[in-house]
């Protein structure tokens, strides 16, 4: 019993990284329509800021986190900026190849400067854990799911109680409609850039002691964040947070009583799966292209 | 009669400098046999000739992209898996099983077929998201665990040794020249095959899914079984393309097979332009010969990939060929090959069926609470103009949309020629002579108006007619809506008045038996209406049965024979134009109606 319980810590908290990224992989893509292949590889960014703060510049790990969270929300800008705004009129396949040479290229940037091999971060609680009953509880799970919790209700007050975040969504829904309003577009997608890679800078600054850093670390996070999005429903942002969950568990199952071998094709097995029986997924729902 | 087009047409001119030049598939094919001869004799390097040969095979595994990417539009990141299946099939088989070289070859691209097939059932059904994209990275890391951990079929890391070149009876591949000539003969042919393919209509249906999959499931193209067979053509190219990479080395190992080398594939696609077999040719050269010329960048260089990746989708969209082609084509256009003066398409009266032709009982969709059609009933007479009128949001072209298979009905049934068509896919409703036009306008936009109009011609039943091949068909409806001496423009640059017609022209090329036209007239000017009213007085004078959905009563006054006219999602009044505008609901709809205190 204990051992299952284990795993279901550990697959929650592995979820809540998958859902943090995918919240942010879903903004962008309510936001402007593009699918970023960069995301996972963003929040790999965010650990190597972790990295370089705490190694380099010996910051305390609270203080690493939150300056790595800024940088990564500059990079977002810059992300913005520099892939979706030249090719914001160009359709669908443009963009969505420029975000995988935008993936290959973070990723072999950090090989090349860091080295391939993984790096270790110790957490802001060293090895420190609690017990709930026979389960042992890694403080950085519950750290992990503490804030997905956070995040969940700031986005949640963010996007309903602020004027800021209804002008977002009013982009995200129209943007000719929006423009003619008076909202600066632009600017409401340079936003939503910038959140959603400080959003998976978050999950990569989070992550970081429970994985080994390292360059690979991007790849399987987009992969899960898109599985995630899947099941949660495609653009729907509950279902990314319950989608993220989800998969953790799955992952976590697999992986303990299947095959660690494969255990990121788990995963894979269930988005085949949604894909042929629902593919809407859980909170999607279907619609169909207005002619 | 031939109705003459409002304003005078003819081609547009736009700064036309260059010449155009015949034989260039002459040209085309001259050079690639010296180059061809160059090879077979040049004395290359061991190492140059290696490293074409496996150019050669990634060229090869790329025409399945520029079939995929090019034609349809859809993004695979598993071309290194079929390269790998093709490959590892070929080396297991061989040095493993022992079976015959031919047989492993067969059965590697057989194996990529099926899991080609497999995936593109599961990925392609939802349309518009590409998912294909992000079951092939999945599929593509789990094929990358399998080859490393299944030690006892792969050998894992080590890879398999001592691979077989193809055995040819009379001819000996063993030198690696030789072997390079025979890669270099059959890029060849597959190019040209990939070519032809272009033209073809699974081509043509293929760029049309690309370019709008809306209009083109609507037209009658079945899109989803287009995409598969894009998705599993690519696929039997990408193994080829690993067996002829396996003769290269006679060595594989799972490195050669990673997301890295789908990426590659990738790359070398749209760095030599997607749509094209000498891009890709072009793309494969450069990026298996630039580490070896980059040398300095060392372990970067799949970081300047990714940057290139980038950076050529800014700048260079179309590529390196299409770059080129671009500048060349200023100069030399390819010549126009003369087109058909053909007479008008003309519809002939139909067998005597059934009176009613298109039923509507009772049809109800609901979008959630929203009940944009609520129990409608209507009856379409053969050989009628049927006009569709109410208020804008009244649930005209929700109706539309479920009449032509869009949307499944909440409730109700949809019956042609007394038969339900009710929950039909879409292209399967226009297999059976149904075909529409659309309120915003969805054209193939980077496509000439020949080429979209054909796409009607190719689908329709047209072999009963009399006119011969899809061009003359194509002609025949463009002559029909007097746009034929504009076949050969690019559908973008035409005058919104005449994509309208086009529009028109491509859904009468499937020769419908009936026609639904989703306001024709928004946005026309008087002129252009007025061509508009002749042309659908012309084709109800040869018995064509025409659903119109209208808001200028003018033109439904003078062409419709029936009107039913719609409210909140019901139909609140049919009869002639003359009646139903007498009677009180339509006056509210339309008007409101002040009560008058006596």
């Amino acid at each position: 019993m204990s051992e299952v319980g284990q795993l279901l810590v550990a697959g929650i908290a592995i979820g809540s990284v998958y859902a943090l990224v995918a919240l942010g992989f879903v903004l962008i893509y309510r936001a402007t329509n593009v699918v970023n292949f960069a995301q996972g590889d963003l929040a790999m960014l965010g650990a190597y800021a972790l990295l370089v703060t705490l190694t380099v510049f010996h910051l305390p790990f609270w203080l690493a986190g939150l300056v790595s969270l800024g940088v990564m929300a500059v990079v977002g800008i810059l992300f913005g900026l520099g892939l979706y705004y030249p090719l914001r009129n160009r359709g669908f396949m443009p963009i969505i190849v420029a975000t995988i040479g935008a993936s290959v290229l973070f990723e072999n940037g950090i090989v090349a400067g860091f080295g391939a091999s993984p790096h270790v971060v110790t957490g802001m609680f060293g090895t420190g854990s609690f017990h709930i009953g026979s389960v042992f509880v890694n403080d950085q799970y519950a750290l992990l799911v503490g804030i997905l919790v956070v995040v969940t209700a700031f986005q949640f007050w963010f996007f309903e109680g602020t004027l800021l975040g209804k002008k977002m969504q009013a982009v995200s829904q129209d943007k000719q409609m929006a423009l003619l309003l008076g909202i600066p577009v632009g600017l409401m997608i340079v936003i939503t850039f910038s959140y959603s890679t400080a959003l998976a800078g978050l999950a990569g600054v989070l992550v970081s002691p429970v994985l080994f850093v390292s360059a690979g670390l991007g790849s399987g996070i987009t992969m899960n964040a898109f599985a995630a999005t899947v099941i949660g429903g495609f653009g729907d942002v509950t279902g990314a947070i319950v989608g993220g969950l989800v998969l953790g568990l799955v992952d976590t199952f697999g992986g303990a009583y299947i095959s660690f071998t494969y255990e990121q094709g788990f995963g894979m097995a269930v988005v085949i799966l949604f894909l042929l029986f629902r593919p809407q997924g859980l909170f999607g729902e279907r619609v169909a292209e207005k002619a | 009669m031939t109705i003459a087009a409002p304003t005078t047409i003819r081609p547009l001119q736009r700064g036309f400098r260059g010449r155009r030049v015949t034989g260039r598939g002459a040209l085309v094919v001259l050079v690639v046999v010296v180059l061809l001869l160059v090879t077979a004799l040049y004395p290359f390097n061991d190492l140059y000739t290696l490293l074409l040969t496996q150019a050669a095979s990634f060229a090869v595994a790329a025409l399945g992209l520029v079939i995929l990417i090019g034609y349809s539009g859809q993004i695979s990141l598993a071309q290194a898996v079929f390269f790998g299946i093709g490959a590892y099939a070929l080396a297991i088989g061989v040095t493993t099983v022992h079976l015959e070289f031919w047989v492993a070859a067969v059965a590697g691209i057989a194996l990529a077929a099926l899991l080609g097939l497999l995936l593109g059932l599961v990925s392609l059904k939802v349309s518009g998201l590409h998912y294909l994209a992000l079951v092939t990275i999945g599929v593509q890391t789990i094929f990358e665990l399998w080859l490393l951990n299944q030690v006892n079929v792969t050998q894992g890391p080590q890879g398999i040794v001592n691979i077989p070149r193809a055995p040819l009876p009379g001819l000996s591949l063993d030198g690696d020249q030789a072997y390079l000539v025979f890669c270099l003969c059959l890029l060849c042919v597959l190019g040209s095959l990939v070519w032809w393919i272009g033209r073809m209509r699974i081509g043509r249906a293929m760029r049309a899914v690309r370019e709008n999959p809306l209009a083109a499931e609507v037209i009658g193209i079945p899109t989803y079984r287009v995409k598969v067979e894009a998705f599993v053509l690519s696929a039997v190219f990408g193994a080829v393309g690993g067996i002829l990479y396996t003769g290269a080395y006679a060595f594989i190992s799972p490195d050669d097979f990673d997301l890295n080398h789908s990426i590659i594939f990738l790359l070398l696609t749209v760095l030599g332009g997607s749509g094209s077999v000498f891009g890709v040719t072009l793309g494969a050269v450069l990026v298996v010969f630039l580490p070896e010329w980059l040398e300095f960048l060392q372990n970067t260089y799949m970081a300047v990939y990714g940057l290139a990746l980038i950076l050529l989708m800014i700048a260079m969209p179309t590529g390196i060929w299409g770059g080129l082609r671009l500048i060349v084509g200023h100069w030399i256009k390819p010549a126009r090959p003369p087109l058909p003066a053909v007479p008008p398409l003309t519809f002939r009266a139909p067998a005597s069926k059934s009176e009613v032709m298109l039923a509507v009982r009772s049809l109800s969709m609901y979008f959630g609470g929203v009940k944009a059609v609520d129990g409608v009933d209507m009856e379409v007479r053969r050989g009628q103009v049927h006009a569709l009128v109410g208020p804008n949001g009244s649930g005209k072209t929700t109706l539309l949309n479920v009449i032509t298979g869009i949307y499944e009905p909440t409730a109700g049934d949809v019956l042609l020629d007394d038969r339900s068509i009710t929950g039909l896919r879409p292209h399967v409703i226009a297999s059976r002579g149904v075909s529409r036009t659309f309120q915003l306008i969805r054209l193939l936009r980077s496509e000439s108006v020949l080429e979209n109009v054909m796409v009607g011609a190719q689908v329709g039943r047209w072999a009963e007619q009399a006119h011969g091949g899809l061009t003359a068909q194509a002609m025949a409806a463009l002559e029909l809506v007097g746009l034929s001496s504009i076949a050969y423009e690019d559908a973008k640059n035409l005058p919104y008045g005449h994509q309208r017609l086009v529009e028109i022209a491509r859904a009468l090329a499937s020769m419908p038996s009936l026609l639904l036209l989703d306001e024709p007239a928004a946005g026309l000017n008087d002129a252009e209406k007025q061509h508009l009213v002749e042309l659908i007085a012309r084709l109800r004078s040869e018995s064509l049965t025409v659903v119109l959905i209208e808001h200028d009563m003018e033109i439904v006054r003078s062409v419709s024979d029936a009107v039913t006219v719609l409210n909140f999602g019901k139909a609140i009044a049919e009869g002639t134009c003359e009646s139903i505008l007498r009677e009180r609901a339509v006056q509210e709809a339309y008007m409101g109606v002040v009560d008058v205190v006596a």
